[in-house]
């Protein structure tokens, strides 16, 4: 799909353009390529699931959608070895600490894609006793891919929007996102955990 | 044939032409170290490029097409990331042993790689007890998963690691049953002597039945050997998370992984060694313009492609199967491969003393 | 009927009894216990299946309502029992009678904090051991500052609490050990590739094998039922897509009929048939997913994608007609949302017509293979009393031999005019609850090819109005989902709104009937136990 086919990546190419501005050296320039080449092609999601968009996520691993044309079906069950975290379904109160301690044992780099209404804001569920309001509070949040369930196309569209994401970071010094990712886990500390 | 020693031969005498002998044998050294880690490497990211792509094709799927031209870089660029992926430092874990663990297991598929008979004279070392010091060193390969499984302070891991152990130990036999038949057979225990033997015909056909059982046996207890599907049970994704490797992060946990797909091209080498002949091209006796046309392929691409052809069987195994469980595993080896293993091994010593063989 | 109502009436004259379709009978708390004997032990009552505990908060009082089936005629009734007590509300337990009543009792207990006696287990089911407040209560605080979302781990213990009554009349309250200090527990969840969703179960082990499971739930409980209450009637539709989201079309069609019950709406004939099609739909989509997923947790992961083809199929069909391919919130109050898709017809011919051909492909590839017959068969055998004690409803109850599908027992819309067989069988292992459903897809198809060619003509929805409003009441009404039981009970005070909306899900019993199948068996066990049964945790959890 060509790059240009996305006409609101916007901020996206603001990103770029503030980083091209501060210059690059060119072999460390040369490297980052390469490690965001390898990064932005290779995001293994974590298998997680709570509820109806957890359904969703498997049709995109069966044959119609078949994410694994994009490298993406290495599902892995243990935290440590994935790069993604898709939170496909609700997040309610008891989930809370289990959740963050999944993001938590995550390795770096990780990212975060909050999958639907209710992992966005708490969707049709918001106004109960027993459920976070958007798991904004409890993660910093990569892409948000809106509905109820979102069809697979959109958690492909959500995916290849975080692959371009981590195209424009920079691994050797002025890296965009770990920064807002430090100081949202300074912000919101888990006792006994060092980030 | 062309026996392709000419170019060690001549790479050694070139050496020693403006070396002395000490210093020329450690360039060679060198060299095999650093080829053999380059091939190591190429060839563990193939198979996973292979696996990923026929699992595609058995489940209806393509398969990775992105990145690079069909998706051929696609586990170039799962290496690249897993290299600077962050390797957690956990708490509470005996430091030295868990990191050491997945060197253990990386190491003992390395030594293997080195007796295997890549193409006529081309092998790194021609022990006369080849085959027995590769069954020796790709045992260590279990101790490796079993400090993983303990050292990593975690239940999932320490079931996984123990259901690795009694499942490798166990396994181990019949694969040393089968070897011992397919030796009796060849009369010698050196890798080129077992290559030479089978120069008029495959063993798999010159020992009648039993070199089939043994083929058999081999295979099954070969896929259990590298902890592939059905015998996935250190790993069960479904039962214990990710097995004995759950704890690991990064490069550590990609060692297990390129592992686990180098000891599928071992265990397919040493049974492409064994019952088909290694390097050696299919020659059927009488049929002597065919057998000359089969000689013009070069050696390495027999070995290379008759193990890429045994790991699709064993492939096709994990994507066919449901998993085994953890007793019904112990049955089949213990009542059944080892003393149908066992009764080959006596069928083949008859076969030979009495000459039944072709 | 009468005779029920005439000898409970002589046996209990303490107990009143109103005549209905289903008698509600309410009685005291002192006299509960034995009333609850009797009607499980007496031949003439055998109300061995114990459809659901409502609690129900009527703020001058507190109390349950329970249901009751027999399962040798199907005769229904309700014991409503009440105490006044909203400090310390006490009740006597069930739990000795009908097995599943203890974990029942104990969601009632979260609830509205109505302690039983003599139930083996007090905790909380869903919310954490802190939480504060009773939420279903009508004078719950729901100020987030009492119970703020934390990301501090919930504390946890590895006891509970029982209260047993002395024989003096007095309470005692007493402490339980769940696990022993020896004990080698294996925390399997909520985050685990084959607990299909946020379940969580605590596992001693000795070796491999499974000493003691401890089900954790909650860990999606979402509080649909507190959410009801502040919604009106075609607003609490849509939850039902989300509960069990497998069985949305049966969900809504149960919600749907219990409201229209109630305010005595009568819909089309077109209406029925495109509802019933869409349920026999649904079922073969879900069982379609679940040979998928249970396949792929014994480890035949190719067996998913196979299977994900014919859902995908009907899925188009779904998603043409109701414009989602999940969550479709199709049926509504009257009929449905829209009328069929033009192709509606021939998509769905289309889909009969490849059917057994993949039947048959889906038995080649994994039912006669040797190493799924050694993984299934005999593994996690439940006899038939069991299952009606457990309260193992749907195809996992028929697997035991309890003809428990409500199409049949309790026949609603156009069911008792359709040719379909129940699917039953004997062995009540993995294997039958696998063949059980592999059979109902066929047995679903044949209820698509008697009705595909005989939509009659009409409207798809009949005129409701706008602002519904239910006379005051209560209803209760049950249908079959794919995955069991699934019962509505609807309070109404004559509002717009709900008083109280109970959802009966087939899920819950499924899990708490874990324990009892996994005792003796191996680790992997668990995991073939778990996808025989088929739960869906949102749909436990609600």
């Amino acid at each position: 799909m060509p790059y240009e086919a996305f006409k609101d990546n916007e901020y996206i190419e603001s990103l770029v353009k503030e980083l091209q501005e501060n210059g690059t050296n060119v072999v460390v320039g040369a490297f980052d390529k390469l490690i965001n080449w390898g990064r932005s092609n290779s995001i293994w999601p974590l298998t997680f699931a709570t509820s109806c968009c957890g359904i969703e996520f498997v049709s995109l691993g069966a044959a119609r959608f078949d994410m694994a044309r994009f490298g993406w079906e290495v599902a892995r069950s243990s935290p440590r070895q994935a790069d993604f975290m898709m939170v496909a379904g609700t997040i309610v109160n008891r989930m809370v600490p289990v959740f963050r301690r999944l993001y938590d044992q995550l390795a770096e780099p990780k990212y975060v894609i909050a999958c639907g209404g209710c992992a966005i804001s708490g969707g049709p569920f918001r106004n109960s006793y027993h459920v976070a309001k958007g798991i904004e509070d409890i993660v910093p949040v990569d892409v948000f891919v809106p509905g109820c369930p979102p069809r697979p196309e959109a958690m492909i569209y959500g995916i290849m929007q975080l692959s371009r994401k981590i195209k424009v970071e920079k691994f050797f010094g002025g890296v965009n996102r770990k920064e807002k990712q430090e100081k949202f886990l300074a912000e919101h500390p888990v006792e006994g955990v060092k980030d | 044939m062309q026996d392709l020693s000419f170019i060690t031969n001549w790479i050694h005498t070139t050496l020693l032409s403006f070396l002395p002998e000490w210093a020329a044998v450690t360039v060679e050294c060198l060299f095999v170290g650093v080829g053999l880690l380059l091939v190591y490497a190429l060839l563990a990211l193939f198979y996973i490029y292979y696996e990923r792509k026929l699992c595609a094709a058995f489940q209806c799927r393509l398969g990775p097409n992105r990145v690079g031209p069909w998706g051929l870089l696609q586990s170039f660029a799962d290496m690249f990331k897993m290299l600077i992926k962050e390797l957690i430092r956990l708490d509470h874990v005996d430091r030295f042993l868990f990191a050491l663990a997945p060197y253990l297991v990386i190491i003992a598929s390395m030594l293997a790689f080195a007796v295997l008979p890549w193409g006529n004279g081309l092998q790194v070392i021609d022990f006369n007890i080849g085959i027995f010091f590769l069954i020796a060193v790709s045992s260590i390969g279990v101790l490796g998963i079993l400090l993983a499984g303990w050292s990593s302070n975690n239940k999932f891991t320490l079931i996984g690691s123990l259901r690795s152990g009694a499942q490798m130990v166990s396994y181990e036999i019949s694969i040393g049953l089968t070897v011992i038949t397919m030796v009796c057979l060849s009369g010698t225990m050196s890798v080129t002597g077992i290559v030479q033997e089978q120069s008029d015909l495959w063993f798999i056909f010159k020992g009648h039945l039993p070199a089939l059982i043994a083929f058999i046996i081999y295979m099954i207890a070969g896929t259990a050997e590298t902890n592939r599907g059905p015998f996935d049970l250190p790993e069960a994704e479904s039962e214990l998370t990710a097995g004995y490797h759950t704890e690991y992060s990064g490069m550590h946990f990609g060692f297990f992984y390129l592992a686990e797909y180098l000891n599928l091209f071992i265990v397919s080498g040493v049974a492409s060694l064994l019952f088909l002949g290694g390097w050696m091209p299919l020659h059927i006796p009488g049929w002597e313009a065919f057998n000359h046309v089969m000689d013009f392929i070069p050696s390495v691409v027999w070995f290379v492609g008759k193990a890429i052809f045994l790991s699709f069987i064993i492939i096709w195994f994990k994507w066919t199967f449901p998993r085994l469980r953890i007793d019904q595993m112990l049955t089949l080896e213990w009542k059944y491969l080892m003393p149908i293993s066992l009764v080959n091994l006596v069928l083949m010593v008859l076969v030979i003393t009495f000459g039944w063989h072709f | 009927m009468a005779t029920i109502t005439e000898k409970i009436a002589k046996l209990f004259p303490q107990a009143t009894v109103a005549d209905g379709d289903i008698p509600a009978i309410s009685i005291d708390d002192a006299g509960w216990h034995e009333l609850a004997a009797a009607l499980r032990n007496d031949p003439d009552f055998a109300m061995d299946y114990l459809v659901t505990i409502v609690g129900m908060d009527w703020t001058d009082s507190l109390g349950c309502i329970y249901y009751l089936e027999s399962t040798a005629n199907h005769a229904m009734c309700s014991v409503t029992v009440r105490t006044t007590d909203r400090e310390n509300p006490m009740l006597h337990s069930v739990s000795d009678i009908w097995h599943v009543a203890g974990i029942y009792e104990r969601e009632v207990y979260d609830f509205y904090g109505i302690v039983f006696i003599g139930n083996p287990d007090m905790r909380r089911l869903f919310l954490s051991i802190d939480w504060k407040g009773f939420p279903l209560r009508k004078d719950y605080d729901m100020n987030p500052e009492l119970n703020p979302v934390s990301i501090e781990s919930e504390r946890q213990s590895d006891t509970t609490d029982t209260y047993v009554e002395t024989p003096d009349g007095k309470i005692e309250k007493k402490t339980v050990e769940i696990f022993r200090k020896e004990d080698f527990v294996v925390n399997i969840g909520p985050q685990h590739p084959a607990t299909h969703g946020v379940l969580r179960f605590r596992t001693a082990v000795d070796g491999e094998t499974i000493k003691k499971i401890d089900v954790y739930m909650g860990y999606i409980h979402r509080g649909v039922e507190k959410l009801c209450e502040t919604l009106n009637y075609p607003q609490t539709l849509h939850f039902m897509d989300r509960l069990d989201y497998f069985s949305g079309h049966q969900y809504h069609h149960c919600l749907c009929n219990v409201i229209e019950r109630a305010a005595g709406i009568e819909i089309s004939r077109r209406a029925k048939v495109i509802r019933v099609m869409m349920d026999e739909l649904a079922r073969i989509a879900s069982h379609c997913l679940f040979m998928g997923t249970f396949c792929m947790d014994l480890g035949a992961t190719t067996m998913l994608f196979y299977t994900l083809r014919v859902r995908e199929q009907i899925l188009d069909i779904m998603d043409k007609t109701c414009g989602a391919r999940m969550s479709f919130n199709y049926g509504c109050i009257g009929g449905v949302m829209q009328d069929i898709a033009p192709d509606f017809q021939a998509d769905v011919k289309a889909l009969l017509e490849i059917l057994p051909k993949n039947i048959k492909e889906y038995n080649k590839i994994f039912t006669g293979n040797v190493i799924a017959k050694n993984r299934m068969e005999g593994v996690g055998y439940i006899s038939r009393e069991d299952a009606v004690a457990y309260g193992v409803t749907g195809p996992s109850g028929r697997a035991s031999d309890w003809a428990c599908d409500v199409r049949k027992t309790h026949p609603y819309s156009i069911y008792s005019e359709l040719d379909f067989e129940q699917v039953t069988a004997t062995e009540g292992d993995s294997m039958a609850r696998f063949k059980v459903r592999l059979r109902e897809i066929e047995e679903s198809a044949k209820i698509l090819a008697q009705l595909v060619d005989n939509i009659p003509e009409g409207e798809y929805c009949v005129k409701v109005p706008k602002v519904l409003k239910l006379p005051v009441g209560s209803w209760f009404e049950m249908v079959e989902g794919c995955r069991g039981v699934f019962g509505v009970y609807l309070e109404s005070d004559g509002s717009t709104k709900p008083y109280r909306l109970k959802l009966v899900p087939p899920c819950l019993p499924l899990a708490a009937a874990v324990d009892h199948m996994t005792q003796g068996q191996k680790i992997a066990d668990l995991i073939t136990i778990g996808g025989s049964l088929d739960y869906i945790v949102p749909d436990m959890d609600r």
